[in-house]
């Protein structure tokens, strides 16, 4: 087949909202973004890890604390499922990884803030999550299958972690004063991080429209920001929280809310490195990265004695 | 211990008997040094150990398919505690959008 | 883009159809994880005898759960991270039935708390007792060390709690004995897991080897603990509701020195570790770790004894 017919398959693949599969040939630039796209979202799962599992030890039930662990521990899974679709592509895990540690590829930059409270824990599965799934929905129907079919599972996963976080915090609103005020106080932290997760605005997001005309994205940031603000406000009103934005309402003409805009410097600062967790979160994982090199090595090693003694 | 070790474990593909009367089902792939772990590491990642289910490991290079370097992971949720299901977290009915 | 994605973001995940998923998707909840503990005593139990008793299996599984727990984000790898969780998981869920039912059959053990308060029994035990309270074993509250140190723990607990486990099937108390019939599954495969990566890491690299060796001569001082019989455990022997921990030493031994011979490995020839004024984690005396390792388990429920979770 010429090259240009193989462009031609591939573009009308696209076409059809049809899938890419592994052994289709595709453009070198589609695949490293799917690559690029598919690793930043494994990682960040696999950082992701961290921010939450920190209140596994303090969390002050049993109750929470099993449902704390599952739920990190779903976030392991998500990471693997989604390094194991990177693989099809051809590229190893370890690869992944090294290139994470070394900070050549990036992870979602709201795990680059801290945990301060219990409190966070709901608020990552209400507002962090929530976005997250805003963000993941439409990348069920992604055009390349295997990151398609991880997505699937992940978003089942993640929606019930979204209401896992809003019932933790709705129990913790029946609760006394003081909950009341860390709920709310937590609520002011994650805010305007969690609407960051979007990305920048359309009109700064280099990408956008190349991955979207690949089917690999499906909505703009703007869209997806605005979808999310109107899924949330709702929900704040429930919980009974104050959503931190003055600029925060009700627009019947466009039939949507209107809101004011995150801090994009501090956006760019945090993705640039100079968040308060940058240096925390690459640390953690490269030293449980080195940290279990032995036990890898010693399962190789074992595994290689094993085969040896059958053949032999 | 003088042979030369790769510490990346070799890929293998799972697949799944979730119930009697199915077929195994493809349900993903994951990193293992060995058969046995890929096993008992598929029954953590893939089922969370539910009982009664039958696993297939096998590893990625040993599969022949029509197109040699097809791999095709499908994902299927867990089943077996009970914090990981959404009506464990009870959310009132009139949480929009939840 | 279709509008109704995002009208409801859950439902359209899947379109519904289930029969795509390979075992199911299981949505429907199964009971509360509490369900049962609630049943009475049997005649000729004692209760505060079988409270204790069960805090002492409950102790145990807590905090060793808290210790496996403290590997999430932190194991070798992704496939062990979720290994680990899954025991801690299964140890977490032990706890709190154990908990439960000692607070169900003997109120007194609970700690009070300010009137009103919502906090439930359980989590009263295990977030409002100080380190003398708590009757868990010292094997299980050190800290965790390396990975070698773990699995060397994890192998030395399991196994001793299986076959204490086996035998509580035949529990005269009816609650005991469902707690014991789902733990001998979830223990077996932690007994089994254990065993595995202990021969996995004695016959691998040499610095394997010689880790797991020094994981093993570690824990092995604080193994003694787990077969001495206390005044409890020998009143829940004789009244037909718990296990003598020294009755199921031979098996325990027959199955170590089989893991050990599979691995290559001597039995390490350390004496037990002392007590403290004649007593040990049973009787509330513990390592210096215990309290550290309270303080951060409790920090956030003690600074709210009003609060709901």
């Amino acid at each position: 087949m010429t090259d240009e017919a193989r462009v031609a398959e591939f573009e009308a693949t696209i076409a059809r909202h049809d899938r890419i599969e592994p052994r289709d040939w595709m453009p070198e630039a589609y695949r490293a973004t799917v690559v690029r796209q598919v690793a930043q979202h494994a990682h960040s799962e696999v950082i992701g890890m961290q921010p939450e599992g920190a209140w596994i030890t303090r969390a002050p039930s049993l109750r929470r604390k099993a449902t704390l662990l599952a739920k990190v521990q779903d976030e392991a899974g998500h990471g693997l499922y989604l390094y194991s679709a990177c693989e099809t592509l051809g590229v190893s895990r370890a690869q992944l990884t090294e290139k994470l540690i070394e900070g050549r590829q990036k992870y979602s930059s709201i795990f680059n803030y801290p945990t301060l409270s219990f409190a966070d824990v709901g608020t990552i599965g209400w507002l962090v999550d929530g976005a997250a799934i805003c963000n993941q929905v439409p990348l069920c129907r992604t055009s390349y299958g295997p990151y398609g079919r991880a997505m699937i599972r992940i978003c089942k996963e993640e929606s019930f972690h979204q209401r896992q976080g809003f019932e933790l915090l709705l129990t913790m609103m029946r609760g006394t004063d003081e909950q009341r005020a860390m709920v709310q106080e937590s609520v002011d932290r994650f805010w305007w991080p969690a609407l960051m997760m979007f990305g920048p605005p359309d009109a700064e997001s280099p990408n956008t429209a190349q991955s979207m005309a690949w089917g690999i994205k499906r909505d703009t940031n703007d869209e997806l920001r605005q979808k999310f603000v109107d899924m949330t406000v709702p929900q704040a009103e429930r919980l009974g929280v104050t959503l931190p934005d003055p600029d925060l309402r009700w627009n019947a003409e466009r039939g949507h809310h209107d809101f004011g805009q995150p801090d994009w410097d501090e956006f760019a600062t945090v993705v640039r490195g100079g968040g308060p967790c940058n240096a925390q979160r690459i640390d953690h994982r490269r030293r449980a990265h080195e940290d279990g090199a032995w036990v890898r090595t010693a399962a190789s090693a074992f595994a290689a004695r094993q085969r040896e003694e059958v053949a032999s | 211990m003088t042979h030369p070790v790769d510490p990346e474990w070799p890929l293998y593909e799972i697949f799944v008997r979730g119930r009697r009367g199915l077929n195994h089902v493809h349900v993903g792939s994951l990193h293992a040094a060995d058969d046995e772990m890929a096993v008992r590491n598929a029954r953590d990642v893939y089922t969370r150990r539910n009982e009664g289910v039958s696993i297939w490991a096998v590893r990625a290079d040993a599969i022949a398919a029509s197109s040699p370097d097809e791999k095709d992971p499908f994902f299927a949720p867990a089943a077996d505690k009970v914090y990981r299901h959404p009506t464990f977290h009870r959310v009132p009915d009139d949480v929009p959008h939840m | 883009m279709h509008d109704d994605d995002h009208q409801s973001v859950y439902d359209g995940l899947t379109g519904g159809d289930e029969s795509r998923w390979a075992f199911g998707a299981g949505l429907e909840a199964p009971d509360d994880a509490l369900a049962g503990v609630g049943a009475p005593v049997p005649v000729g139990v004692d209760p505060h005898a079988l409270a204790t008793y069960c805090l002492m299996l409950g102790d145990d599984a807590l905090v060793h759960s808290h210790r496996l727990s403290q590997w999430c984000s932190n194991a070798p790898d992704l496939e062990e991270d979720i290994a680990l969780a899954n025991v801690a998981l299964d140890l977490l869920g032990q706890a709190r039935l154990l908990l439960a039912r000692a607070a169900v059959v003997d109120p007194g053990v609970v700690p009070v708390l300010p009137a009103g308060s919502p906090v439930p029994d359980e989590d009263a035990l295990a977030f409002f007792r100080d380190a003398a309270e708590f009757r868990n074993v010292r094997l299980v509250e050190g800290e965790n060390g390396d990975f070698a140190v773990t699995v060397a723990r994890m192998l030395l607990f399991a196994t001793h709690r299986l076959a204490v486990l086996q035998r509580l099937t035949a529990s005269a108390d009816p609650v005991l004995a469902a707690i014991a019939a789902k733990g001998v599954k979830e223990v077996a495969y932690h007994r089994d897991h254990a065993a595995r990566w202990c021969v996995t890491l004695a016959l691998g690299t040499e610095e394997s080897r010689r880790r797991v060796v020094a994981g093993l001569e570690r824990v092995w001082p604080f193994r003694d603990e787990l077969s001495r019989t206390t005044p409890v455990e020998a009143t829940a022997a004789a009244q037909g509701f718990g296990v003598d921990p020294g009755s199921v030493s031979d098996e325990v031994e027959a199955v170590l020195d089989q893991v050990l011979a599979a691995s290559g490995l001597e039995r390490p020839a350390l004496p037990p570790v002392g007590e403290v004024a004649g007593g040990a984690g049973r009787d509330g005396r513990h390592t210096e770790a215990m309290g550290l390792l309270l303080a951060e388990m409790q920090v956030v429920a003690r600074a709210h004894p009003l609060g709901r979770w």
